[in-house]
């Protein structure tokens, strides 16, 4: 019996900045995870995946991270991509400084 | 220290070229990441969880003025005004961009740098002792030596797809300061009947499985050393595991061949590469040598040091905890503390680099280490001296006292940056000195060294701490276990586990309760923490860190 699929997001590292990246719907590669395109149907976000893994003169490293739906758009639910999504705890680096922080 | 010749410079431009070339490939899409990947790993550039990381290598963790101020300068231009200096005296450098990084190793190879193995399946960085060449106890300076095998490993052609890392550690001393037995292979210089050789112990590793290094050969002739190694080496090629990643380092080979095996496949293969070897090595181990000398340190009255000893009770703190005797009476050992209460252990601002660079210039012989420990060295500093290093750097905030202290805290970057982190180590190191300062018990409990690693990977070396501290995910929370009783030094055992893990919100309390246990239960001040433990076992300090919840919940 399968397991009940989860709602999920395609993210990815950008290929020259190096910074966290997901893809929305429009198929651009957002730095913000509320614009990310949330995939609730699991041949969807396989293929949806194949296709970003595809883009590697934009991005590396693209796989499949769990989210919730949230009032302002998916969030995450695990720390590891709260973490990727904001940046690191101990500085005010990455996402949080650029402003594009939703915590 | 060793310079490059016309040959090594040669030979980093050329290797840059071709990184070079390849970056742009990948980018122009003629590349794959697949393919790209060993390369990059193979120049050191990883892929983190915000960004990229290069890491690149300082040799036995050895720089002068020129390196120094270059890393301040890469810091500054590429990447967000500081590094991480990490537990294999490596740099790390946490935003840089791919485009960026071939001119960061065109700027690195200016000075005589590379982040060439810092990462991938070969010889990585080789690691000494931070006080080489300054400590009264060592028989000869370990780090020539480091050097030959640094220039023999590095792009040999035999050894770049071994079954994983491996790294190695040179030290020439009874006292063990660069966890030589914790290494793949540790080489201890001695001296036996008058000639000089090796101690080669093989085995030795953290991870998911630690282990101690075994002693592969108790003597090996000075003029061996390459061979044996290259034997070592192809043995381990050879046989060691390709199935299965967890069981690919050669403490694993060891363990499952048993130690007379590996040494038996190793002394057959001997005769073969001693052959091979015409005794060139030796003669270039020679010209390394010359570069090593250590400097003349001229007579230098220490009255001004000791006068500010019996005047200034911070500098006395300071002095008590960073400055370790040098083999010249009116010298000191200096440990710049990277570890300021609250920051990030480890890292360095690109000023607080060039204060470093300016002070070894001034008063330093111009010689730097970075450690294992994730602090940095001025080994040769008049102890009339002193006083003026100090005040220089309690301008930049690198004055903290507490070298061996409880605060001076070893913590790989964790999930902060690492995509391999199963939990945050940075803020647990932080929240624990943070605690000890508001206590202000560090002095108080001494010497206690404590750990923490992010994952099981172990890079920040939890498994020799006398305190050790892994982050783990637990049902999607991070989750911190704590090891007790391991010894980094050259009585090197590994912790045993206390029991459940704490939360994050739970560790930094924890450890509280394990340091006012050890202050009641110490026979003295003069009994440290880990010989406490030895004395008395798990038993007690697991009742103050179990007991007291157990309690409190009773209670609720």
């Amino acid at each position: 019996m399968a397991q009940e699929f989860t709602p999920k997001v395609v993210t990815a590292n950008a290929l020259i900045e190096g910074d966290v990246v997901y893809l929305t719907a429009a198929d651009t590669w957002a730095r913000d995870l509320a614009q990310a395109e949330v995939l609730t149907d699991e041949a969807d976000a396989d293929y949806r995946l194949l296709q970003a893994q595809a883009r590697a003169g934009e991005i590396v490293g693209a796989y499949l991270a769990d989210v919730k739906h949230g009032p302002n758009g998916p969030e995450p639910t695990h720390f590891r991509e709260d973490f990727r999504r904001k940046g690191p705890s101990n500085l005010f680096h990455g996402k949080q400084s650029e402003g594009l922080s939703r915590a | 220290m060793y310079q490059y010749n016309d040959f090594d410079t040669a030979f980093i431009a050329e290797r840059n070229r071709q990184f070079r070339a390849q970056v742009d490939r990948r980018v122009a899409g003629n590349l794959t990441e697949d393919e790209f990947r060993p390369l990059r790993l193979m120049n050191g550039l990883y892929l983190q969880l915000h960004a990229y990381m290069l890491r690149v290598a300082i040799p036995y963790g050895s720089l002068d003025p020129a390196k120094l101020r270059q890393l301040a300068y890469l810091a500054e231009r590429w990447d967000k005004g500081y590094g991480h200096f990490t537990t294999r005296t490596n740099i790390q450098y946490n935003w840089p961009k791919l485009s960026d990084i071939p001119d960061m190793l065109d700027a690195l190879a200016e000075v005589g740098m590379h982040a060439i193995q810092t990462s991938g399946n070969t010889i990585r960085n080789v690691t000494s002792d931070h006080f080489a060449g300054a400590a009264a106890d060592e028989i000869e300076d370990p780090r020539p030596v480091a050097e030959l095998v640094r220039q023999w490993s590095t792009d040999h052609p035999e050894f770049q797809f071994l079954p994983r890392k491996f790294k190695i550690a040179v030290i020439a001393s009874d006292s063990d300061r660069a966890v030589m037995k914790s290494h793949d292979i540790g080489l201890k210089i001695v001296e036996r009947d008058g000639a000089r050789g090796f101690e080669v112990w093989v085995g030795g590793g953290m991870g998911r499985t630690p282990m101690v290094a075994k002693l592969l050969r108790d003597f090996l002739p000075r003029a061996d050393l390459l061979p044996y190694l290259e034997s070592v080496l192809a043995t381990y090629n050879r046989i060691g595991r390709r199935d299965n990643k967890y069981k690919a380092r050669i403490k694993i080979t060891v363990h499952e061949n048993g130690l007379d095996e590996i040494r038996a496949l190793v002394e057959d293969e001997f005769p073969r590469r001693r052959a091979a070897f015409s005794g060139v090595d030796q003669d270039w181990l020679a010209r390394i040598n010359a570069a090593f000398v250590t400097p003349t340190l001229s007579e230098r009255d220490a009255a001004v040091y000791y006068a500010a000893r019996d005047a200034d009770a911070v500098f006395r703190a300071w002095a008590d905890t960073n400055v370790t005797a040098h083999k010249h009476a009116d010298h000191g050992i200096v440990t710049i503390s990277l570890k300021a209460h609250g920051q990030t252990p480890g890292d360095a601002s690109a000023d607080q680099m060039r204060l470093v660079a300016d002070l070894a210039e001034n008063y330093g012989h111009n010689d730097i280490r970075a450690t294992h420990a994730q602090n940095l060295v001025l080994p040769h500093v008049a102890l009339a001296d002193i006083p003026a290093v100090h005040a220089a750097l309690k301008a930049v905030g690198l004055a903290t006292a507490n070298i061996g202290l409880a605060s001076d805290i070893i913590a790989c970057p964790g999930m902060d940056y690492c995509a391999l982190a199963t939990a945050r180590s940075i803020p647990v190191a932080q929240g624990i000195a943070t605690r000890l300062e508001e206590l202000k018990i560090e002095h108080e409990v001494g010497h206690l060294q404590i750990k923490i690693s992010g994952c099981i990977n172990a890079c920040g070396h939890h498994h020799v701490g006398h305190i050790g501290i892994l982050g783990l995910d637990r049902a999607g929370v991070e989750n911190y276990q704590i090891t007790l009783g391991g010894d980094a030094s050259e009585t090197t055992a590994i912790g045993t586990r206390t029991g459940p893990g704490f939360a994050y919100d739970e560790i930094v309390p924890a450890i509280e309760r394990l340091i006012f246990a050890y202050l009641d239960l110490r026979e003295g001040p003069e009994e440290t923490f880990l010989e406490a433990y030895n004395r008395l076992g798990m038993a007690p300090f697991k009742s103050a860190l179990y007991d007291a919840e157990a309690r409190a919940h009773a209670a609720e």
